[in-house]
């Protein structure tokens, strides 16, 4: 079966987004941008199904402006087979994605949707939910655990307080999260081959879907400071304030 | 404008994670509560006492024990033909089951609120909240997640609302529940606990990380956490991790051991109430955060801590 796995550029998790001082949004001019930590952990995945037989081919999918083939260039790096970009300049809401989705998902009949739960920029976790739900599929989100059997896949998912494990019908979304595996970093000979693995260019018009977002933005602030604290000198202080806030009897 | 709230419970009794989603939604208009399960009438009896709440809806069905996505989002959507909005706390189940409703009716999701600003527009973190957006929307139909940390509770008691059966069953027939192994830990749950304890690559190692760290929770009731560079280095496995792309924490009382504060883990935990730093290094970034700082070398300085409390 096929396996598609939708990946986002996103600001790099390591640096410390800027507010822009007209309250627009994030400065992300200039910056470094990655492929979104989650969606390393899905194309990780789809990968490994395809090292164990599982998958015969997989499609790295990105929604977003002309440079997200970067992304798509490290998904086939990493070992997806080829790509589709679907360009489009501005915000891309969860529920135009999964639309946008839908419709790939029509064309390539996937038998897997391997999606990251959450993007690390708008922190929505909505897009693999939405699209199981216009697909009509079942869903397996923030999976730590997948194994295909037959016509069916077994997802062990993080719950408040532990993990369930649900049996879902194939075909079925999978949404990763942390535990699920360690990406593999691209070695410089396959980030080579992967510039020469096919990339189709596409844009929201060719699926007929409409991007206009449904949310309007009003302003983005920093969130407030923390006053500055303290500093204690021995353990002894440290035990009267832990007392004092009441944590300690 | 009536809203319609997604009980969290066990079908036996409902959690805590509801009343601040109560008291969200108490903010849009009147308050109707779904609790979806498997004999679940006694949740549905704790529901009904919830303070402003005017109408529960109970769908008692074996489809629903465990409130899988594909059969709980079809009941929603029949229930909001009567209602504006749909309100879920933002745990694992409300996280799962509110963008499946939302694509259903078509609108687009606000995850994660932290504040209602009109019928139409609300606060929520973005960026793992380094940034705060106010967002409107212009969906006919509300969609929401509630982060419980920012609402105060409902109280439990002192409502008397109507209990009204929905009926039918929901069995989409394409997922089922297999096994749950939910985590045998005296210590409380890391996304609620009142204190945590973290540990970071200043442990030094799995072995120590358990002999420093976890002596020190237990005394203090406290769950455990770490930082990427400690699950990284493999002391503690990945579910501890507090930052980016770990888990994002709001305790009280936030004691960083070891760690040195990067924007990575900051991110995940500088919405605590009070954060302790234990760190050899004075400059060491997590000082700039925290409100109790004690520099020494943990080795010592943690033991003794245990010892005294």
């Amino acid at each position: 079966m096929k396996v598609l796995v939708p990946v986002k550029r996103v600001l790099d998790y390591n640096l410390k987004p800027r507010v822009k001082a007209d309250g627009s949004g994030v400065d992300l001019a200039n910056v470094k941008l990655s492929m979104n930590p989650f969606d390393e952990i899905a194309v990780e995945e789809a990968i490994r199904l395809k090292e164990k037989g599982v998958a015969s081919e997989v499609i790295a999918v990105s929604v977003g402006e002309a440079k997200s083939q970067e992304t798509l260039r490290t998904a086939l790096a990493m070992g997806a087979d080829r790509a589709i970009l679907v360009t489009h300049d501005g915000v891309a809401e969860p529920l135009a994605v999964a639309k946008l989705l839908k419709a790939i998902a029509d064309e390539e009949q996937p038998g897997l949707v391997i999606l990251g739960k959450q993007a690390i920029d708008d922190d929505s976790n909505q897009t693999g939910q939405m699209l199981a739900a216009l697909l009509g599929w079942a869903q397996g989100t923030f999976a730590s655990k997948v194994e295909v059997a037959g016509e069916t896949v077994n997802v062990t998912r993080e719950v408040d307080g532990g993990l369930e494990t649900v049996a879902l019908k194939l075909p079925a979304i999978v949404t990763t999260d942390l535990r699920l595996n360690e990406p593999r970093y691209a070695s410089l000979p396959n980030i080579m081959k992967a510039k020469t693995k096919p990339l189709a260019n596409k844009t929201p018009g060719d699926y007929g879907v409409d991007m206009t977002p449904r949310h309007t933005t009003l302003n983005v602030t920093e969130p407030p400071k923390r006053q500055a604290g303290i500093k204690v000198a021995s353990v002894d202080e440290l035990v009267a304030k832990l007392k004092a806030l009441g944590v300690a009897a | 404008m009536k809203t319609l709230v997604l009980v969290e419970h066990d079908n036996a009794s409902v959690k805590d994670a509801t009343l601040h989603t109560v008291t969200a939604a108490a903010r849009l208009g009147e308050v109707h509560l779904l609790v979806a399960g498997k004999g679940c009438a006694g949740a549905a009896a704790e529901a009904a006492k919830i303070a402003g709440v005017a109408k529960v809806h109970v769908a008692d069905d074996a489809s629903l024990e465990h409130q899988l996505p594909e059969n709980v989002a079809p009941l929603i959507v029949g229930l909001m033909a009567d209602h504006d909005a749909f309100l879920a706390p933002a745990t694992t189940n409300g996280k799962n089951i509110a963008p499946r409703v939302a694509a259903l009716l078509d609108v687009m999701q606000i995850s994660d609120i932290i504040g209602v600003e009109g019928p139409d527009s609300f606060i929520r973190p973005i960026y793992a909240g380094n940034a705060i957006a106010k967002v409107q929307t212009s969906d006919k139909k509300l969609v929401i997640t509630v982060r419980g940390t920012a609402f105060d509770k409902a109280a439990a008691e002192g409502g008397s609302a109507a209990v009204e059966a929905v009926g039918g069953s929901n069995d989409a027939g394409i997922a089922s529940f297999v096994s749950a192994e939910i985590a045998a830990s005296e210590r409380p749950e890391l996304t609620s606990a009142r204190v945590i304890v973290s540990g970071g690559r200043g442990v030094g190692s799995g072995e120590n990380y358990h002999k420093i760290i976890d002596p020190l929770a237990d005394k203090l009731g406290a769950a455990t956490g770490a930082s990427r560079a400690a699950v990284d280095a493999g002391f503690v496995p990945n579910d501890y991790q507090v930052g980016q792309t770990g888990k994002i924490v709001a305790p009280d009382v936030y004691i960083a051991v070891g760690i040195s504060g990067a924007i990575q883990h900051l991110a995940g935990m500088k919405d605590s109430k009070t954060i302790i730093a234990i760190n050899k290094d004075e400059d060491a970034p997590i000082f700039q955060v925290a409100d109790i700082g004690l520099v020494g070398d943990l080795f010592s300085i943690v033991p003794e801590l245990t010892e005294k409390l």
